[in-house]
């Protein structure tokens, strides 16, 4: 057990990225019941991403797209069938468990529901301290300092220390998840959806926060949202997803401005806006996104591209051959053969 | 004669030794084939606000109004029997979590036709020939196959629309939405939405869609009424509220969304959180986070006034001259 | 708080049986047998709640009893929630894998057999006695202390907040005892206090068989038992234990949910 070194004065790694996946596949085996035989879910196929120090990569796509998926694989909480998680320059995956503990204060998590992701039956000051008494041997009144000023820096009184999650609103608790989430200075915080639950005027002070926090301490952070105007707020980089694969990453600015998918241009035409015109142009609005059909299941994706069931643009040749990531500009790539075309 | 006229409907939780004031003096009337919005935060009473409109609000809480009527006729001394008949009849309501929403021991077409015979009747072959073109109206693919199936083998988006072809089986004339695309998608919403503004428009039905999404409700209302720990702070057409609002709320309402924010790093946002049980203001509910205060919000609770063409409670309405 | 008092007095009978009791358990008032309650001295001793077939004071005997019936819950009790506990824990923890198929199929296997067959099988094995009766209690309670912690830890794994100690670096044991066991003692202590009352009256049926408390010893059950012939001539025989039964039962449910109220921070203000 050691001390924790703060993120910023950890030795420089052997990689430029935080954190990166190479080629991460992840398939979970589903019992298929007494007469039918064992099916599998295809969560991530190939998914390549890489998160650069102090900066925000944005995961985006809908339900089943695998990005929950690709948080569990990346915080170590799953291994994954194939492809390799490398943090900070070492491989997660082939490490053993002692290396893969020291790995666990370098990637951390905030969860979506604000309502179970704090036990219970602790005070949250005991849930702060949680991670610094198993990782580190400081002393309780170390901790418990440690334990006051991080509140303190989330924004909550500390008097609010001896007392139990439910006294809290949904956005206090997930400050206090906030919070949890850096005792251990991590160099990335994975947060998934955590703005989701809560109400409009929270949503803006918790990402407030979270952008303060990033400035002031250094940390990465992958953030996974299905809504786009939060993601364009906060995010540096961003992936978009569906169906387990990557569609398109690009900077924030170039996918918003010229987005070179299919997929991406349904979100983006999809995404309610306050100062759209009325009434005709929710009408209009579902006429440009055009997406026909269901979402397939993930049991079954179709074969080639698996965006091709609903694509607008989907020709013969999109269920013969699974489009690679193409670039598409500067650090801007899509998975689309026809990306060129349809411009 | 307006469609569903509400006055001054109050709705209290005893709490404590208290009472929590879910819904605190709300009036509003809602006309025939109108969209109508009510936009609010949790805590808002919103929701409340709808539950109360059909009765479906549980002992212990207490309702009271002035008046609650539906399309002239007295919602508080009608008759139970009266009241479930026109609950699904004249009146339809979707709920927001579709996977809770729908029975799951029984099949859809069940369903349906459970809500078919309980207002309209007719033989088992006509309830079903009328199931079947209900899930086409809601754009359903593969309909005659989906009638059969339970509803854990629908995806949110189906269950969704199910329940909305439950809710016009009867070809109501108001449709309550409550929070009905926040469990879905964004592509799916938006289908969803084009959906309930295509059904409003055929149907003449009224609609009022209640929602924390100004997004939503932008595009889709006519008027807007935002809430606020159980009151009514400003009401207005939509296309006013949006461009200039008169109440502080509304405006750090929409100041805290994140495409309003263009170009700054940092998201404006109201410090503090909405008042709850015990801890309710003497004066203006909003007087503690409100960027405006002045004395005056502090000491005395403010009454709807008009501004304009809008409603607002506020001694200092944006952009007009403070009330006496 | 009914069931706290009543437990309190029992527990204060328990300790200072043999400072209250007016006369020793066993000890026989030959011309004094099958008095009926009365305060009216007989030969000398007043016997307030009358004696038995052989003379034995039937009060003190009911207080003496109240050290073994509370002894019989606790020990049968404790030692079937513990490991009610570590079993359900380990099969909620090692799910779908061999641990838990064995475990599961075992609690099964004894939960086909009828509960009291299985006592006297244990019994059987054992040899007759109360402390023996005591570990066959155990044992068949077992089944419904794992089943329950297996429930409750599966409902509490599917919860972020596992996660987040996971995600902490909380190994197995620190997640299983400290994180997830805590959320899971509402619906075990309730099961824990019927399970007194299951055990109490569990032994009981052991001593009508004769496989449990042997004579003199004044447990409530084998009084009882011993006692039934007499239910129409001397009711006070049969009743007055039974009373002291039902009395204490009552008195274990009623605090359970007192307690299990009591330990939940969400009802704290």
């Amino acid at each position: 057990m050691t001390t924790v070194t703060p993120a910023g004065e950890r030795g420089a790694t052997a990689s430029p990225w935080v954190v990166e996946t190479v080629a991460l596949q992840k398939h979970y085996h589903v019992a298929g019941g007494a007469w039918r035989a064992r099916a599998t879910v295809r969560a991530l196929e190939d998914v390549s991403i890489a998160v650069a120090p102090a900066r925000t990569l944005a995961v985006v796509g809908e339900s089943g797209c695998g990005k929950s998926t690709l948080a569990r694989q990346i915080a170590m909480l799953e291994t994954p069938t194939a492809g390799r998680v490398v943090i900070a320059g070492i491989d997660a995956t082939a490490a053993d468990a002692a290396t893969r503990r020291a790995l666990r204060k370098d990637v951390q998590m905030v969860f979506q529901n604000p309502f179970a992701s704090l036990n219970p039956r602790k005070k949250i000051g005991q849930a702060l301290e949680e991670p610094l008494a198993i990782n580190t041997d400081l002393s309780r009144a170390e901790r418990a300092e440690r334990g006051r000023a991080m509140l303190a820096r989330v924004g909550l009184a500390t008097e609010h220390y001896r007392r139990y999650p439910h006294m809290f609103s949904g956005g206090q608790r997930q400050r206090v998840a906030i919070a949890r989430a850096l005792m251990l200075e991590p160099r990335l915080v994975i947060a998934d959806e955590p703005v989701s639950a809560l109400d409009v005027s929270i949503q803006a002070q918790v990402l407030n926060l979270l952008m303060d926090l990033q400035e002031s301490t250094g940390v990465a952070y992958v953030f996974i949202s299905h809504n786009l105007a939060v993601v364009e707020r906060i995010a540096d980089e961003v992936v978009v997803m569906y169906l387990g694969r990557v569609m398109e990453r690009a900077p924030k600015a170039a996918l918003f401005a010229a987005p070179r998918h299919p997929y991406t241009r349904a979100l983006l035409a999809s995404t309610p806006r306050v100062d759209a015109a009325r009434g005709e142009a929710a009408l209009a609005r579902a006429a440009r996104s055009a997406l026909a059909g269901e979402l397939p299941s993930p049991l079954a994706p179709p074969s080639g591209c698996v965006f091709r069931t609903r694509c607008p643009y989907a020709i013969a040749r999109c269920a013969e051959v699974v489009p690679p990531l193409e670039p598409a500009g500067a650090a801007h790539a899509a998975a689309c053969i026809r990306q060129a075309e349809i411009g | 004669m307006s469609l569903l006229e509400v006055g001054r409907l109050t709705v209290e939780f005893p709490a404590g030794d208290g009472a929590l004031v879910a819904v605190d003096d709300v009036s509003f009337s809602v006309a025939a084939g109108e969209v109508v919005g009510i936009v609010g935060e949790s805590g808002s009473g919103k929701s409340v606000t709808a539950l109360s409109l059909l009765g479906l609000v549980d002992e212990p809480g207490r309702v009271r109004a002035d008046r609650l009527a539906f399309a002239g006729r007295d919602l508080q001394t009608m008759a139970e029997r009266e009241r479930r008949r026109l609950l699904g009849g004249e009146i339809g309501m979707i709920f927001q979590d579709p996977m809770t929403s729908l029975n799951p021991s029984f099949t859809v077409a069940f369903q349906l036709m459970e809500a078919i015979a309980l207002h309209e009747g007719g033989s088992r072959r006509e309830r079903r020939a009328r199931a079947l073109q209900l899930l086409k109206d809601v754009e359903i693919a593969d309909a005659e196959r989906r009638l059969d199936v339970f509803p854990h083998q629908l995806s949110g988006g189906m269950s969704q629309r199910v329940m909305v072809a439950m809710a016009i089986a009867c070809n109501p004339r108001l449709l309550i939405a409550d929070e009905p695309t926040t469990a879905l998608d964004v592509t799916v919403q938006a289908q969803m939405l084009a959906l309930l503004l295509r059904l409003q428009r055929e149907r003449s039905m009224a609609l009022v869609l209640i929602t924390h999404d100004l997004g939503v409700v932008a595009e889709v209302a006519q008027r807007v009424l935002v809430m606020y720990a159980g009151q009514i702070v400003e009401s207005a057409a939509s296309a006013e509220l949006f461009a200039a609002p008169r109440h502080p709320y509304t405006e750090a309402l929409l100041a805290s969304l994140p495409e309003r924010n263009a170009g700054n790093r940092r998201l404006a946002s109201l410090p503090g959180v909405v008042p709850g049980a015990y801890d309710r203001p003497r004066g203006c509910l909003l007087s503690p986070r409100c960027p405006y205060v002045r004395e005056r919000c502090r000491a005395s609770r403010p009454p709807l006034f008009d501004v304009g063409t809008s409603l607002a409670r506020c001694y200092y309405p944006l952009g007009a001259e403070p009330r006496p | 708080m009914l069931g706290l008092v009543v437990l309190g007095l029992l527990v204060f009978c328990a300790l200072f049986a043999d400072v209250i009791a007016p006369y020793s358990p066993s000890e026989q008032f030959r011309d004094a047998a099958l008095r009926p309650p009365s305060l009216a001295p007989v030969g000398g001793h007043v016997f307030i709640l009358g004696t038995d077939p052989v003379g034995r004071d039937i009060l003190s005997r009911l207080i003496h009893g109240t050290r073994l019936s509370l002894v019989i819950g606790i020990v049968a009790v404790g030692l079937s929630l513990t490991g009610g506990v570590v079993l359900g824990l380990v099969a909620g923890f090692w799910r779908g894998r061999v641990a838990e198929y064995v475990v599961m199929r075992l609690m099964d296997v004894m939960l086909a057999l009828p509960s009291l067959l299985l006592a006297v099988a244990v019994v059987a094995v054992l040899g007759p006695g109360l402390a023996n009766a005591m570990y066959a209690i155990a044992i068949v309670m077992l089944p419904h202390f794992v089943r329950l912690t297996r429930g409750a830890v599966l409902g509490e794994l599917a919860k972020e907040y596992v996660q987040a100690s996971r995600l902490a670096g909380a190994g197995t044991a620190r997640l299983m005892f400290d994180t997830v066991l805590p959320n899971c003692a509402a619906p075990l202590i309730v099961q824990a206090t019927l399970g007194f009352s299951s055990a109490i009256l569990d032994a009981a049926a052991l001593g009508f068989l004769g496989l449990g408390a042997q004579p003199p010893t004044p447990e409530w059950g084998s009084m009882l038992a011993s006692a039934l012939e007499f239910i129409q001539s001397a009711w006070w025989v049969v009743t007055l234990p039974g009373l002291a039964i039902l009395v204490t039962v009552l008195a274990f449910n009623l605090t359970g949910d007192g307690l299990r109220d009591a330990l939940d921070p969400r009802l704290k203000r």
